[in-house]
């Protein structure tokens, strides 16, 4: 069996970063502009990346799906990132910081990489002012914090609800100085079909130009994936309509492992489905719980008639009404974390309680909130959110009760990445929510944009020449016939798609809905063994109906974004299945993974010394204490299996109790 | 609700393209407006009549990445103030209308595809000044700059533009002024941004000419349309930092 070095240096936990970068290999400043990097994604990880690596003198290839590098979806974070600077004097650090995440993220991440994470958090906030991101500001001119779930600080950085908007911005603006100056090649509307290996490192891509079709090769030293995570495996969710897998996938194809794919982030405040014709599902910002208050009725009935439409939410008395988060964790309340506060709401509507017609809703009240602060202070807090409710709902939430339900959201797994960010395939790196590494089963808030940052700007270029140094510069082309036989197999892909594509009768999407429907009722929020088995058995058959039957019209010579759809959904139905092998042989919740076999009973001593309450996820350290990375066996094959133990020095995992 | 939908198609960039029309039929009011293209374009692709859809740009559908784009019924986004086309919802049309849906238009924004645009024109105009020129891992403490909350605000107004390019499908002209004097207000109000502003606004404005943006006659169409509310007032203030600028120049050379 192979197995995973992590490659984490040795040390106190404190320490380690510091002498990591202290005696890392360098490369001279003649030498980096030899190197040549390819970087898959242009948003706060890739764009970083690009931009930082540019300005070090390595030569840059940067490559987006989108028709400007500035549209990548981190753009669509609204609440914060977070930074260990304490700057309100509420007893920050970057321990506090670090313990947190290790704790949020259920005992499931690497000590070393997170309190590395921890670290660099305070660097970022200083690089993005000083890039001009504008944070919100206290009247006396100095930075802003509010607080997020699953902390007990205000470490949360903000730009009104434009958070990701404002860091992306920052970092584009970067990366285009970049471009002027000649340094980076900019690809966007191009999309990364496969992964060229050479020799057993990943030394190029092959492309499809998005607008002509036709298909190409890059060779560089190295290759960087930045391509964000996997959630519309589930069709509906909140990510943008075109984010993929495929890149990951592909090297995954090729070799790379794939970790913890079972750990996806069920969000807890999103804008309940409406309809079947949906195409996407809004994120209401988790800043929303700092001043909104969530409920449902105690009774199912009262819930019933809601619904109905004979009731609403004003007419419940407060005596009638089930605070439920703060009822179950008094010490949290609102701002418990989101696999927590996500379950909650679906136990409550499993219930019968959920407001929303569908069942599936529960209120998110700000009446409290603008009684004590007044609706001014609130719609400056929150005034955007508002208005894309409004919006969205055709309801206005300064008087009626926002109504939410969860969503997917974020991935936690990726691809396996060691303590440099490179893959087990040696020069293949990966950054942001594409790797699996920092966030273990459950990401807290404000932490996907601190991470993203810190692998582009600050994790990357440090890490980066341990690879460089033993390879020499430019001795790959793209005459090589690894890309030959890389660019055929895209072009075998593409054609295939196309041959079938003529005379099939079923739509790209209706395949895309089928899928994530199954996903997201076998391997969604709550999942078991029996249903879990029922989704491997089933997925192959849609993989075969596929094939056979999905229609795409027009030519693969120009734009085609059936064809391009058609792509990404056969990987997403592959992927789709190794997601269920990694939550089967999961046996234990833990995070954003639930398996309802694994939970705490009334009968658990922790639950009869009040520590945590019956329902709650239950982990099983002696058996599961590891990093699960997946390797493709081919096709229709089960994937191999290789474990990498987590080792705990300076925390010691304990039961996870937010009460 | 049953809509009659008059849509512009175009195979490719040298197409001379035209309008065709289409019945969108049950169409749920909840549906926000590139929902209901999603519906049509499923009706057409279930057909035999072995059409293409209609092709669209669009991502994030939660009006922040810029992508989506649209002339509705005449407006860019629509007639809905202060909202992108993804965000707009059906239940602002009624049972019957008929809707014309046409690219953003302009000389710099030439047609890809349909309802596709090239809007690379703006990243050019980004690169050629809208940052500030500061060195990963160079920066100092960020509480070492205290910037006035209100000079934080004013900047922050201007930085919320998402880059769509409504202002330019709106002005009879083509101009870009209000996506320039946006990025220019955005980094010339902060202490950060200053020791590049001249610098800036001039290869900004000089590189918004080269791609065949037009000029600006205070028409204040942009201001209308912009999603993200952005006022003219940065337009003015992008003519006195230019000024200012030019005439340094010109006294320096």
């Amino acid at each position: 069996m192979s197995s995973l070095n992590s490659a984490i240096p040795s040390g106190d936990l404190a320490e380690k970063w510091t002498k990591y970068k202290a005696t890392a290999p360098l490369i001279n400043p003649a030498n980096k502009r030899k190197f040549s990097v390819i970087v898959v994604g242009s948003g706060l990880a890739g764009g970083a990346a690009a931009a930082t690596l540019s300005e070090l003198g390595y030569q840059v290839k940067c490559f987006c799906y989108q028709d400007s590098p500035r549209r990548a979806h981190s753009i669509a974070a609204q609440g914060g990132i977070n930074a260990a600077k304490n700057y309100q004097n509420d007893g920050d650090s970057v321990w506090r910081l670090f313990y947190d995440t290790i704790k949020g993220g259920d005992f499931r991440s690497r000590e070393a990489n997170v309190h590395r994470l921890a670290e660099v958090s305070s660097n970022i906030i200083d690089q993005c002012v000083a890039q001009g991101v504008p944070f919100a500001r206290e009247y006396g001119g100095l930075l802003a914090n509010r607080s997020f779930g699953g902390a007990q600080v205000s470490r949360t950085f903000y730009a009104r609800g434009q958070t990701g908007q404002q860091l992306l911005i920052g970092c584009y603006q970067a990366l285009e100085k970049e471009i002027a100056r000649g340094v980076v090649q900019m690809y966007p509307r191009t999309e990364m079909m496969d992964l060229v290996k050479v020799n057993g490192h990943a030394k190029g891509i092959v492309v499809r130009d998005l607008t002509t079709g036709e298909i190409s090769s890059h060779a560089a030293d190295c290759v960087i994936l930045a391509t964000g995570g996997y959630g519309n495996v589930f069709y509906l969710s909140t990510n943008a309509m075109g984010c993929n897998v495929m890149a990951a996938f592909r090297a995954y194809k090729r070799g790379a492992y794939f970790a913890n794919p079972c750990y996806t982030q069920i969000h807890p405040t999103c804008i309940p489905v409406s309809g079947d014709y949906q195409s996407k599902l809004t994120l209401m910002s988790e800043s929303l719980r700092n001043d909104g208050r969530i409920w449902v009725p105690k009774s199912a009935d009262v819930a019933a008639k809601i619904r109905a439409g004979e009731m609403t939410a004003a007419d419940v008395p407060e005596a009638e009404r089930d605070y439920y988060l703060e009822r179950k964790y008094p010490s949290f309340g609102n701002l418990a974390p989101r696999d927590i506060s996500s379950r909650s709401a679906k136990e409550a509507c499993d219930e019968g309680r959920g407001v929303a017609k569908s069942g599936l809703g529960v209120f998110l009240d700000f009446k409290d909130a603008i009684n004590r602060l007044g609706k001014d202070a609130i719609k400056a807090r929150y005034g955007n959110l508002f208005q894309m409710y409004e919006k969205i709902s055709g309801e206005d939430p300064y008087s009626v009760p926002m109504k939410i339900y969860p969503a997917v959201h974020y991935t936690m797994g990726g691809l396996w990445v060691d303590y440099n960010l490179m893959s087990n395939l040696p020069g293949l790196h990966v950054l942001g929510e594409a790797n699996f590494s920092d966030h273990g089963a459950n990401r807290l808030g404000a932490s996907a944009l601190m991470q993203g940052l810190a692998d582009g700007y600050f994790v990357i270029p440090a890490t980066l020449p341990s690879y460089l140094v033993n390879e020499t510069p430019g001795k790959i082309t793209t005459a090589m016939p690894e890309f030959r036989e890389a660019e055929e197999s895209v072009h075998d892909r593409v054609n295939l798609l196309m041959k079938n594509g003529t005379k099939g009768t079923r739509t790209v999407d209706s395949f895309h809905r089928e899928l994530g429907l199954l996903m997201w009722d076998k391997c969604g929020m709550a999942r078991n063994k029996a249903g879990l088995e029922e989704a491997i058995a089933k997925i192959p058959g849609i993989r075969e109906d596929f094939w056979a039957n999905v229609k795409i019209p027009g030519d693969s010579t120009q734009v085609n974004m059936e064809l391009e759809k058609a792509g990404r959904v056969a990987d997403f139905i592959d992927f789709a299945e190794m997601t269920c092998h990694d939550a089967l042989n999961r046996e234990e919740s833990c995070g954003g993974h639930f398996r309802e076999e694994y939970q705490f009973t009334e009968d658990d001593p922790d639950v009869k010394s009040g520590y945590t309450n019956p329902g709650e996820a239950k982990r099983r350290d002696d058996e599961f204490s590891y990093v699960a990375a997946w390797g493709d066996n081919g096709p229709g094959k089960k994937p191999e299996l290789i474990k990498e133990e987590l080792e705990f020095e300076a925390v010691k995992p304990s039961v996870r109790s937010y009460k | 609700m049953n809509l009659t939908l008059k849509v512009w198609r175009q195979a490719h960039a040298d197409d001379r393209g035209s309008i065709s029309t289409y019945e969108a039929k049950d169409i749920p009011e909840e549906a926000s407006f590139l929902e209901m293209l999603d519906i049509v374009n499923e009706q057409i692709l279930e057909g035999d009549s072995g059409e293409e859809p209609i092709h669209f740009d669009h991502d994030c559908r939660e009006g922040i990445c810029g992508m989506c784009s649209l002339n509705i019924n005449g407006v860019p986004h629509s007639k809905e103030q202060g909202i992108t086309t993804c965000q707009v919802h059906m239940r602002k049309f009624r049972d019957g209308d008929t809707i014309w849906i046409e690219p953003f238009r302009a000389k710099a924004f030439p047609v890809v595809k349909d309802l596709i645009t090239d809007r690379t024109a703006f990243d050019r105009i980004i690169a050629a000044g809208g940052f500030i020129d500061v060195r990963t891992g160079s920066a100092v403490d960020a509480n070492s700059l205290p910037i006035p909350k209100e000079e934080a605000d004013s900047s922050f107004d201007a930085a919320a533009c998402i880059g769509c390019g409504a202002c330019v499908a709106a002005c009879k002209n083509a101009s870009a002024m209000l996506f320039v004097g946006a990025k220019a207000a955005h980094l010339n109000l902060l202490p950060q941004g200053e020791p590049e502003k001249d610098r800036r606004v001039l290869s900004m404005v000089r590189q918004m000419d080269a791609e065949g943006f037009g000029n600006c006659t205070n028409q204040y169409e942009c201001e209308a349309v912009c999603p993200k509310e952005i006022s003219a007032d940065v337009i003015a203030k992008l003519n006195r930092d230019y000024a200012k600028a030019a005439v340094k120049e010109a006294v320096a050379t």
